[in-house]
């Protein structure tokens, strides 16, 4: 349930590009086609699946306070978090260089197709924002980060998918000559996230209401049925 | 001018208007967007990048004809990072309410495109004075869009600039609110720092038509 709850917290109410713009540089410039728009965002989520469990790793017995311990008493102490940064990007942009070299040997026609898109991503802010935002969000299981990158990069991907389609679609419009391009894509982004942030109650507002009343309830009722409202609530 | 040739002043004054790396570049648009808020977050993060982005320029420019073209990007990143360490950790050290407020957004700094793309552009094939001022005008560019999407969030958002209140104070109803304005906390939603860019480039291609796209 919690992998569930994280995974379409990440992808609709956490969305990378429209909840805290990031990725807009690649996102901006690679959607004027839908094709090509498939191919960036499959790669942005396949990166961020390998990065961010392994960034998790790093922080977790590497860079955090205390992180040390397993190599005895005396490393303990160490605080190495201001690291974190060149240790994340020297990941992401090995990592990036090694899947190219992979998938090049491998399959020469996925790298055709994805192949000139995965230097683009190691300057990717989606993918550092990814493993950082990990970082900051204190996600507590590499299983979670796997799930948090997964989901971030269909946040991602959809994002891209949804905007190449209507600037696809735009070209036959009539829009004044100054905001063609660049000026009428970042005022339908805006839109698109305002339309996202009504996800934002989707898995939190609900469940506060319900505890609230409860607890009122609660209050002005006599003993008996106070009983009845714990037992409802311990269902809950 | 005796220091600047024409040629110089043409490297910092481009950027700030007819090449200005969001509008026309469309680069490092992330951090524009989310943190113009307020107008302090703007300011500190346009002269974070101009420190970044002038001293990493120099430093790669140095070092332009050691790198191997084939690493050549791990080794610009692990430059910006250390830069960006050092802001990070001078911006914690005098300025933490603030850092604690851009949070990851200072460590988004090593992956703005501005300054992965002038290391490509021009820093890999000019002189360490030219790059330097490259860096400066580019980042200043950059800097003036913040700061007028992070002038206008604010303003009309919150009713303050630089948390002061300038247009009177809401609840005891002085100044503006006296005449019934409110505050529009709309501006302060990140959806709309997407729509001031589009207005800006809107009024900035309006004016210069050669900038019009097809």
């Amino acid at each position: 349930m919690e992998y569930l709850e994280l995974f379409f917290k990440s992808i609709f109410i956490d969305n990378m590009v429209f909840a805290t713009f990031l990725g807009m540089c690649s996102y901006l410039a690679v959607s004027k086609k839908v094709s090509t728009a498939v191919g960036l965002g499959a790669a942005v989520i396949f990166v961020l699946l390998v990065t961010v469990p392994l960034n998790w790793l790093l922080d977790q017995y590497i860079l955090r306070p205390g992180a040390l311990a397993w190599l005895g008493e005396d490393f303990a102490a160490y605080d190495l978090s201001f690291l974190s940064f060149i240790m994340f990007i020297a990941t992401i942009a090995t990592m990036v260089q090694l899947v190219e070299i992979i998938v090049e040997k491998f399959s020469p026609s996925l790298y055709n197709s994805l192949g000139i898109f995965l230097p683009l991503i190691a300057v990717n802010c989606a993918i550092l924002g990814g493993s950082l935002f990990m970082q900051s969000r204190e996600i507590a299981t590499l299983g979670l980060a796997t799930v948090y990158g997964l989901g971030s990069g269909i946040g991602w991907f959809l994002a891209i998918l949804a905007i190449a389609a209507i600037r696809e679609k735009i070209r036959y419009s009539n829009v004044p000559a100054p905001l063609r391009g660049l000026g009428i894509t970042f005022i339908i982004t805006g839109l698109m996230a305002i339309g996202f942030m009504s996800f934002g109650g989707m898995l939190t507002g609900g469940d506060e209401e319900v505890k609230e009343t409860a607890k009122e309830v609660a209050l002005q009722l006599p003993q008996t049925e106070k009983i009845e409202n714990n037992e409802t609530k311990t269902l809950n | 001018m005796g220091l600047l040739s024409k040629k110089d002043t043409k490297l910092i004054l481009d950027p700030l208007a007819d090449n200005n790396p969001i509008t026309i570049q469309v680069l490092g648009i992330c951090s524009a967007l989310a943190i113009t808020a307020q107008l302090k977050a703007s300011i500190v993060m346009s002269i974070s990048v101009l420190f970044v982005l002038g001293v990493g320029n120099v430093v790669i420019s140095l070092i332009r004809n050691i790198i191997p073209s084939k690493i050549r990007i791990i080794v610009q990143l692990t430059v910006v990072a250390a830069l960006v360490i050092i802001v990070d950790l001078v911006l914690k050290a005098f300025a933490y309410e603030l850092s604690k407020e851009l949070s990851v957004f200072v460590g988004l700094i090593i992956t703005n495109c501005i300054i992965m793309g002038r290391f490509e552009a021009f820093a890999l094939g000019n002189g360490p004075w030219r790059s330097f001022l490259d860096g400066i005008g580019n980042a200043a560019g950059y800097g003036v869009i913040l700061i007028i999407v992070g002038f206008f969030r604010e303003l009309l958002g919150s009713g303050t600039l630089m948390g002061v209140k300038v247009l009177g104070d809401p609840i005891e109803k002085t100044g503006l609110y006296g005449f019934g304005y409110e505050n529009n906390g709309f501006m302060l939603l990140s959806p709309m720092a997407l729509i001031v860019v589009g207005l800006i480039i809107w009024v900035q291609r309006s004016r210069n038509k050669a900038l019009i796209e097809d």
